[in-house]
């Protein structure tokens, strides 16, 4: 991280600091803040996170990797999440999962290395009814197979191209 | 209590224009599940065609109506003629049903679930006669996907808040003498009564009190609390109050999993709304009850649903569990007396305070009274959210409501309570559905997850795939659960990949007695009972894991073989190109050849060869043994 934006990265964790009431019962609160503003946890907002609430940056590491939600590396640009709770893994969650990371080249828990896709495994989307479920960005697609995997990848590769191509 | 009842007649007169007026309303189920099914696009061409043609007309997003395997759902509204039920709905089909239903006034029969009146309409029947209606009793879920959940004047207009009113009117005391006689018991896995646990927290010594309410809803499979609070938000909040005030708290909070965006939104709204109605904050509707609400969202750990590990947890620690007396109604959250309520449990309580205790235990069995939400997913035909009366037999849940097998297989087991809870055999099927039945069965009622299992499924698959989820779930602090849901784990990993041994099912079934016993909280206490349910009732398929390699479901993946028919293969050479092992061989035009030795049976090939030739198909068994068999065959023909 360059300097700037560590001082911008600081800057951002105070603005939510303050932005909850002090006390021991705002830290996971903070943290989940934290992580939707910045997208993962980083060594930088922890040292911050210190400095503002005096609680140490390792008790606070402590308590955040006892919950799954957080990440402590950058997450890719687009999220991909696939369900591996019950009602998917009895319809076949497992094969789409392996579908994706074959076709990402990545395992689940990684980013591809353009940084444009992470992969996670989660339990419960809450939409059994339609199972297997995959989430992008918490777009959800119903009744996966292996097959739409491809379709699914190209939608948000599309999108990709062209922002980079809007960027220049 | 002037102020709500001036607002409830409003709320009423908006609410019986929107039934009777002249604009029509389209309800569009719009909740997770059918955001998933494509509601948005459903959506946008309603309001497109409606400002298309001027219509005097609107959509309102729902909440989940419960048959999601037909979303898009729609109820469509308008003067003279009887709401109807349409789904699953495409835009296209949206359009058309928008200028005939609408525009022509006629119902549209080809996308028809049925019309919402009690009797049906010319050829189409009652929505409720509909086989996955019929049988269930909608107490719980009466408002869900029949509602705007955003507009707080439908939730009165149906009689929203008078739980609260009379309760009001009531001591506290008395209304938890109410729940006692209603014999309500906790929804959320283990069936506690409801109104006990109020009786101790109101005894305990301490203030200010805390209430909780678990939507945590830790089960994977299960999204009945979801649905509840996507669809009928006020309805838990107000269950919410009704128990704050019995047992004298002065504040609530609601940890619900940070999976769950639409519904975290939906209770902001609402507790906003609540403040505007008078109901929350200071001296509510004039009494000396004063109560307010946060919401904390859950940062997933599945054992955060267990009480403590939930208050540890929103004090803003690691969520483990702790020895438990002292209990949470005694010293809870903050060391304060703190009861801990399910969401399904709260969202009975508005009824019981209106309707009365007598009028809630109308239905159900003497032991376990009310209806039960459960989630319905899986292998069924039809899956979605279903209520019905406790003692319901489980033959009625799976073959009449649920449809049957979607496969049109025969049923093998329903799974209930998730990863504390069993499976239990289709031979059993005539098992009412209550918290005695359930248990004695060797399962648990759990909060309500509901998970079919055909042919296809296999058991020692189902019994891994929990103990996975278990042993990753296991906070760590007690070494039974820690070391024994791993060992377990190893146990049936070996026998699923054919190295299991005749005596592991005996080791089995000696650490699933450790881990039971030996465990502090119910996530380590209830973890063995997917391996001992399936040990009970399906020990013939561990034995065939581990005596012949062999998964006749063909879900454990290391004992399926691939084969190439060669009769059948045209050499087109699909498979070759996809198979990621360079596991097959051949010529073009020639028929092909999988190789045992280097294939990492992961089955893209059979969905790679094209339908014309089909020609790979599955074994499962030991190599030899499946040689043997086919040497057998081709001597004696
Ligand atoms: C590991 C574990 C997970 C649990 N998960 C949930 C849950 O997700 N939702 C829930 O309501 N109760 C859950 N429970 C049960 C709660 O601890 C508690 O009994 C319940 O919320 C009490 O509410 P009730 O009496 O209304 O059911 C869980 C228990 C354990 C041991
Ligand atoms: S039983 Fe398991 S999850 Fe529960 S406290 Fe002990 S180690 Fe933690
Ligand atoms: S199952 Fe997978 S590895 Fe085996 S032959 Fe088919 S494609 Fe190749
Ligand atoms: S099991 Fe996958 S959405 Fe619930
Ligand atoms: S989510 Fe729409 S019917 Fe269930």
């Amino acid at each position: 991280m360059s300097e700037n934006s560590s001082a911008e990265g600081a800057a951002v964790v105070q603005e939510i600091v303050a932005a909850f009431p002090s006390g021991r019962g705002s830290l996971i609160p903070i943290l989940q803040e934290i992580q939707r503003r910045q997208g993962y946890i980083s060594p930088e907002a922890l040292k911050a996170l210190e400095r503002l609430t005096g609680i140490s940056a390792t008790e606070a590491y402590g308590v955040a990797t006892f919950y799954t939600q957080f990440r402590f590396t950058r997450p890719g640009r687009h999220k991909i999440q696939v369900c591996n709770g019950t009602a998917c893994h009895v319809r076949g969650g497992a094969q789409v999962l392996e579908e994706l990371e074959r076709r990402l080249g990545i395992s689940v828990g990684q980013t591809t290395p353009d940084g444009q896709f992470s992969l996670e495994r989660v339990a419960c989307l809450g939409c059994c009814a339609l199972s297997p479920v995959v989430a992008v960005d918490g777009k959800v697609y119903a009744g996966m197979t292996p097959k739409k995997v491809p379709g699914v990848l190209r939608e948000y590769a599309a999108q990709a191209t062209q922002s980079a191509r809007q960027e220049k | 209590m002037d102020g709500l009842n001036i607002r409830r007649r409003m709320a009423e007169e908006r609410w019986s224009a929107l039934m009777s007026g002249a604009e029509s309303v389209f309800f569009v189920g719009a909740a997770t599940c059918g955001m998933a099914a494509g509601a948005e696009a459903v959506i946008d061409r309603l309001e497109r065609d409606i400002a298309r043609y001027g219509l005097n007309a609107r959509v309102i997003r729902a909440g989940c109506l419960g048959p999601c395997c037909f979303e898009p759902i729609m109820i469509v509204r308008r003067q003279g003629l009887p709401e109807c039920c349409y789904g699953p709905v495409d835009a296209d089909a949206a359009g058309s049903i928008l200028e005939r239903h609408v525009m022509g006034g006629e119902l549209c029969p080809e996308w028809s679930l049925g019309v919402m009146t009690a009797e049906g309409y010319g050829d189409i029947p009652s929505f409720w006669d509909h086989p996955m209606m019929r049988g269930q009793v909608r107490r719980v879920l009466v408002n869900c996907g029949v509602i705007d959940p955003e507009d707080p004047d439908h939730y009165l207009a149906r009689g929203g808040y008078l739980g609260l009113e009379r309760a009001l009117g009531m001591t506290p005391e008395a209304v938890i003498e109410e729940v006692l006689a209603s014999g309500l018991r906790g929804r959320g896995g283990a069936g506690f009564p409801t109104g006990k646990k109020w009786q101790f927290a109101r005894a305990a010594e301490g203030s200010p009190k805390y209430l909780i309410c678990n939507a945590d809803e830790g089960d994977p499979g299960a999204f009945m609390n979801r649905s509840l609070l996507e669809g009928d938000p006020h309805a838990v909040l107000e269950g919410m109050l009704i128990a704050g005030y019995a047992i004298g708290a002065s504040e609530g909070y609601i940890y619900c999993r940070a999976e769950y965006p639409l519904a975290i939104r939906r209770l902001e709204r609402a507790i906003e709304q609540m403040r505007e109605l008078g109901v929350l904050g200071e001296r509510i509707l004039g009494t000396d009850f004063s109560f307010d609400l946060h919401i904390k969202q859950g940062a997933g750990a599945f054992v955060c649903g267990e009480e403590t590990a939930l208050i540890a947890s929103i004090e803003g620690l690691r969520g483990m569990p702790r020895p438990k007396p002292p209990f949470p109604a005694q010293r809870g959250l903050w060391g304060k007396p703190t009861v801990i309520q399910n969401v399904e449990t709260l969202g009975n309580l508005p009824h019981i305070l209106r309707n009365g205790a007598a009028w809630f235990a109308e239905v159900g069995t003497p032991q376990s009274r009310g209806t039960k939400t459960f989630a319905l997913a899986g292998k069924v035909a039809r899956t979605g959210l279903i209520e019905v009366p406790l003692g319901t037999p489980l033959r009625q849940i799976v073959m009449e409501i649920g449809g049957g097998m979607v496969s049109g297989k025969a049923p093998k087991a329903v799974q209930t309570g998730g990863p504390s809870g069993g499976c239990i055999p289709a031979e059993k099927f005539d098992l009412p559905v209550d918290y005695e039945s359930l248990g004695a069965a060797g399962s648990i009622m759990g909060s309500g997850g509901m998970i079919v299992l055909d042919e296809d499924s296999c058991m020692v698959d189902i019994a891994r795939y929990f103990l996975t989820f278990t042993q990753q779930e296991s906070c760590g602090k007690c070494v039974p659960c820690r070391i024994g849901t791993r060992a377990m784990l190893q146990l049936l990993e070996n026998i699923s990949k054919g190295q299991g041994r005749p005596e592991d099912l005996r080791q089995l079934e000696e650490i699933a007695e450790t881990v039971k016993m030996g465990s502090l909280c119910g996530l380590g206490q209830t973890a063995p009972n997917p391996v001992l349910t399936t040990l009970r009732y399906f020990r013939n398929e561990y034995e065939e894991h581990i005596e012949k390699s062999q998964c006749a479901a063909f879900a454990c993946r290391k004992l399926v073989w691939y084969r190439i028919d060669p009769d059948r293969c045209k050499g087109c050479g699909v498979c070759l190109r996809v198979c990621p092992a360079e596991a097959i061989e051949g010529e073009k035009g020639e028929p092909h050849r999988i190789i045992d030795e280097k294939c990492i049976h992961c089955g893209t090939c059979v969905t790679a060869c094209p339908p014309s030739s089909a020609a790979i198909y599955r074994e499962s068994g030991d190599l030899k043994r499946i040689e043997a068999r086919r040497q057998l065959a081709s001597t004696v023909s």
